[in-house]
């Protein structure tokens, strides 16, 4: 076919463009995934039974701020790393502030301990779970989101593919604070960030198989 | 002063291509096409420039990228400089094009030039070797026929309908999905 009959038959009834916006999509996987999330806590594991207790503790709305602003940083990074030519800008800033937030207090938490109980504040009572619960928490917004992702546009597969599961990571985090009975400024500076982490390089690895379009 | 007229230029390009593509967003057939064939004399140009060495895949990948923001067109923010949202996905196709033939070194530039795309222009479109009617024959026929009828022949998804004996809903939904699947398959046979 010639390029100008292609280009006819492209326009022809194209009509005006229904495809739900990026936002709308990113809404919807959010939502699925994070009821999914939810689902797989209450199924697999349990809501801590002392919550009412632990929200009066400033350390749990620390722990929550740091994966929520994790959550809305990544979200930003998807949304530009869905759409052809745009910029990340201060995006990675964004990111980074978080965790280096985080990593500040925990050396002031380190400081502070006496020098017995550090290597408790790090590892806390379930360092070896908690890095893999989260990423299995991670799992249906990790779908959905790279599904909505398909669907747009990702230019750089290997970049959105981390987004994405780093977005994945980051609002499984926010649920499993509801079940992880940690509250240690080293123990979330380190443990969360590596379950997180999981998800992020999943998508990194498989990016360009998964987002090819 | 030779160079801000350039400038100029480039800018007044711009605005008028995505003017027309705004337009044809909003169901503007007419201003759609206008726009996809002033862009395709930039795609090519973009594209022969960087695949000096490859001169019989460009025109397949000026029709390849050309599917691709047809496909991809609701990514489009107009708060977005168009040359960079054209120039990034011409960008990713010839990457794709070229990871699959593994091929990097018949690169003639480096590929983050910060060249304006709408600063070249070739309308001398050479033949594609690929004929697309062949790959849209073997298309499943809830997305060929949609696509046969609305596009080809002409006729508006009503009509398609009727003929077809499909719901309207299916007649766009079968174009829609089945101009994704004619992406893939170019994807696919390289």
């Amino acid at each position: 076919m010639k390029t100008d009959d292609f280009i006819s038959m492209l326009a022809t009834e194209a009509g005006a463009i229904s495809a739900p916006s990026a936002t709308r999509r990113y809404a919807t996987a959010m939502a699925w995934g994070a009821a999914g999330a939810m689902l797989l806590l209450i199924t697999f594991l349990h809501v801590r039974h002392d919550l009412a207790e632990v929200v009066l503790l400033p350390m749990f709305w620390v722990k929550l701020g740091f994966v929520a602003s994790l959550s809305v940083g990544s979200l930003f990074a998807v949304f530009r790393l869905s759409r052809p030519g745009a910029k990340l800008d201060w995006v990675p800033v964004a990111i980074l502030g978080p965790v280096f937030g985080m990593w500040a207090i925990a050396i002031f938490a380190f400081l502070d301990a006496e020098p017995l109980d550090r290597s408790k504040l790090f590892f806390g009572e379930t360092w070896k779970t908690c890095p893999l619960l989260i990423a299995m928490l991670s799992a249906p917004v990790f779908v959905a989101v790279i599904r909505a992702m398909k669907e747009l546009a990702p230019t750089h597969l290997r970049l959105a593919g981390f987004s994405g599961g780093l977005l994945s990571g980051a609002v499984a985090a926010v649920v499993y604070c509801l079940h992880c009975p940690e509250l240690g400024a080293p123990f979330v500076g380190f443990w969360y960030l590596l379950g997180m982490l999981i998800p992020a390089l999943i998508g990194a690895c498989f990016g360009e198989s998964l987002l090819r379009w | 002063m030779q160079r801000i007229n350039r400038e100029a230029g480039f800018r007044a390009k711009e605005d008028r291509l995505k003017d027309q593509l705004v337009r044809g967003l909003a169901g503007d057939d007419t201003a759609y096409r206008t726009f996809l064939s002033e862009l395709s004399a930039h795609l090519r140009a973009f594209l022969r420039k960087r695949l000096g060495q490859l001169p019989d895949e460009v025109e397949d990948l000026v029709q390849e990228s050309l599917l691709a923001v047809h496909n991809q067109r609701h990514t489009y923010d107009p708060g977005q400089p168009l040359s960079a949202w054209v120039q990034a996905i011409a960008r990713y196709k010839l990457v794709d094009l070229l990871r699959r033939r593994s091929a990097h070194e018949v690169l003639n530039d480096p590929l983050d030039e910060e060249m304006n795309i709408f600063s070249t222009a070739d309308t001398d479109a050479a033949e594609a070797r690929r004929d697309l009617n062949k790959l849209l024959d073997g298309l499943p026929d809830q997305q060929r026929l949609p696509i046969v009828h609305t596009k080809l022949e002409g006729l508006s998804v009503t009509e398609a309908a009727k003929v077809t004996g499909m719901s309207e809903s299916a007649i766009k939904v079968g174009v829609h999905r089945g101009l994704k699947a004619l992406a893939a398959k170019i994807r696919g046979i390289r």
